[in-house]
């Protein structure tokens, strides 16, 4: 008898779950979700949904991703919070972007800061600033594919693993692809090499000479202030098996794990156009990419020079 | 055209294939298994390839092209019978052909022989490395049973050899990712969503149908409609989707697998966590290869299971 009871209760609660709470909270957090889209577009400025109809975007499965997983659904709130960084906390001002052709291009940048702040910032520089605006691919470290759900946010957000035949891939797409030459070499230098380029890899000359890409230089000038790291310790590196451990006394004070919010200014270069073998000798290749690397270092001591302070 | 010889004839897609040859031309299957509802045209032999009188198969049948589809992926098999089956059954099957000077063989690899590995191109071509043997001992055979119809291939040049790579198949047949998709709840490794590439076991078939057309030789890989995330091929198949942690998934999966529990070793998981997806633009410009099935009449396929 007892049993029979608990049975309908039971029953009853499982059917108010399914006919009432489930939909109540679907419908809440479909509402909730509203609200903070509103809330971003008010503070991000009415350009931004705007801009975000106007983007080109290829794909096949009108309900799904393109080829490399990107998605537009995901894409948005990742440009949102781009572009919080770009527009309100780093107050970036872009210089050039006019410049970039519209067709496949390769952004060629210097790298710098601890974390790749600047690819994120030069992203959000193509989309609000460029016209039309873009969403910009660029090349990730293929480690961070293990790594679960970042993985699957940076391909949802359009970034692809970086070897070369996914960049050719992409170019054959007509995508603006970002590429950092220095590597990982370029973050976590101390803060003494601050604005010093590193040793450029060859790579992406050869890409651009076989798919007949212009090079656009880029030039970011104030994302090594953003953490000033004092140097990077070996033994701590070596004992964490980590491949570098920058001694960064920020990061021990509360709310100091937030990058400084320096004035970010972006240097656009005019295209540069090289004709060649991709597939020539190192020397050959290495003079070309001098000349993209000096474009870089003028485009950087100019921005240097130009700039007032570094929080300003 | 004389007949074709189908190796593994009884599984569910030799038996597709015999359904849709058996009309235009004579075929003659040869598998340790019964044909059910084989066509009164099919010749059946109902022998393991590694007998002595698979030979005689060749000698009185006299097929003009032979399509091996008898390629054993059972990871519940003990390691030396699967080896013996793939390797040296598939070796004997070559042997055949050369003797009786076959013009073509037709051999159905797989795209797994590539590895889902975190640092692929989103897509492989032909000539990409085999990297599948590296973390999956049971792969190991699939991998070599693909070299040794890439080192036939160039032996004999008066053979045709055709090697074809389709991505996960799906439909009636009974094949990993197929029966992956028809549990009730889909596990899924939690924060990772990989693009996949799957293909309809018609299409699969009409590809074959198109390798044995005279003058086709050479390595492809057959994709089906664009890719997708696997999130994105449950929510096709009307599936729930359980995300469950990595550690737990693969801790759980390797209990499951002593306890006999599964047919999914725990290695298997990184083909729902890493990318492993083909280019296949050459067997559309050069087989013709234009699949029929859009991604939701692909994945609905594995519920005509019968």
């Amino acid at each position: 008898m007892n049993r029979l009871r608990n049975k309908r209760i039971l029953a009853r609660l499982r059917r108010f779950t399914r006919r009432e709470a489930v939909p109540v909270a679907r419908h809440g957090i479909a509402s909730a979700l509203h609200t903070v889209d509103q809330l971003a577009i008010g503070f991000l400025g009415r350009d931004f949904e705007e801009r975000l109809a106007r983007v080109p975007i290829e794909r096949e499965d009108p309900e799904g991703t393109d080829p490399f997983g990107f998605d537009v659904d995901t894409a948005k709130y990742v440009a949102a919070v781009a572009a919080f960084f770009h527009r309100i906390y780093f107050r970036t001002d872009v210089f050039g972007i006019e410049q970039v052709p519209t067709g496949r291009v390769l952004l060629v940048s210097n790298h710098s800061g601890q974390l790749p702040i600047d690819g994120l910032l030069i992203g959000a520089a193509m989309f609000l600033d460029a016209e039309p605006p873009r969403f910009m691919r660029s090349m990730v470290e293929k480690w961070t594919q293990t790594l679960p759900f970042v993985g699957t946010l940076f391909q949802r957000a359009g970034q692809v693993v970086g070897v070369p035949e996914n960049a050719r891939r992409l170019l054959a797409r007509d995508e603006a692809v970002l590429v950092f030459p220095e590597g990982s070499r370029g973050v976590s230098k101390p803060f003494a090499q601050r604005y010093q380029l590193q040793k450029f890899g060859l790579g992406f000359m050869r890409l651009a000479l076989e798919t007949d890409t212009p090079i656009v230089p880029v030039a970011v000038v104030g994302g090594e202030e953003q953490y000033i790291n004092l140097g990077n310790s070996k033994t701590m590196a070596r004992m964490l098996h980590m491949p570098v451990f920058p001694v960064i006394p920020q990061w021990l004070v509360p709310g100091g794990q937030l990058p400084l919010p320096t004035k970010v200014r972006i240097h656009f270069g005019a295209p540069l156009r090289f004709e060649g073998d991709a597939d020539d000798e190192d020397g050959v290749i290495g003079a070309q990419v001098e000349r993209v690397k000096s474009e870089i270092r003028r485009l950087l001591d100019e921005g240097l020079e130009r700039r007032e302070a570094v929080f300003r | 055209m004389g007949p074709v010889l189908i190796t593994g004839i009884c599984g569910r897609l030799g038996r597709a294939l015999a359904r849709r040859l058996h009309r235009e031309t004579q075929v003659v299957g040869i598998d340790r298994r019964p044909f059910i509802g084989k066509p009164k045209d099919v010749v059946h032999h109902e022998l393991d390839i590694r007998r002595k009188r698979a030979q005689d198969v060749f000698r009185t049948e006299r097929p003009a092209a032979v399509v091996h589809l008898g390629v054993m992926h059972d990871p519940r098999a003990s390691s030396a019978e699967h080896h013996s089956w793939n390797v040296s059954g598939f070796s004997k099957l070559l042997d055949y052909v050369a003797k009786y000077e076959v013009s073509k063989v037709v051999v159905l690899s797989s795209a797994n022989v590539y590895g889902p590995r975190p640092d692929n191109p989103q897509f492989l071509e032909e000539d990409a490395p085999l990297l599948a043997g590296s973390n999956f001992s049971e792969m190991r055979d699939l991998v070599e049973v693909d070299m040794i119809a890439q080192s036939f291939f160039w032996k004999r040049p008066h053979t045709e050899t055709v090697l074809l790579r389709p991505v996960h198949i799906l439909g009636a047949v009974h094949n990993a990712p197929s029966n992956y998709l028809r549990r009730d709840v889909v596990p899924t490794v939690m924060g990772f969503d990989p693009m996949v590439q799957v293909i309809h076991q018609a299409d699969v078939v009409e590809a074959i149908r198109q390798s044995l057309e005279p003058s086709v030789r050479g390595v492809y890989n057959l994709a089906g409609p664009p890719p997708a995330p696997v999130s994105r091929v449950i929510e096709v198949s009307g599936r729930g989707r359980l995300p469950l942690p990595h550690f737990a998934f693969r801790a759980a999966l390797r209990r499951m697998w002593r306890w006999r529990a599964t047919s999914f070793p725990a290695p298997e998981l990184d083909f729902i966590r890493y990318v492993c997806m083909v280019d296949d633009a050459r067997a559309r410009d050069e087989l013709g290869h234009s699949p029929r099935h859009d991604l939701e009449a692909t994945v609905r396929a594995i519920d005509d299971y019968g």
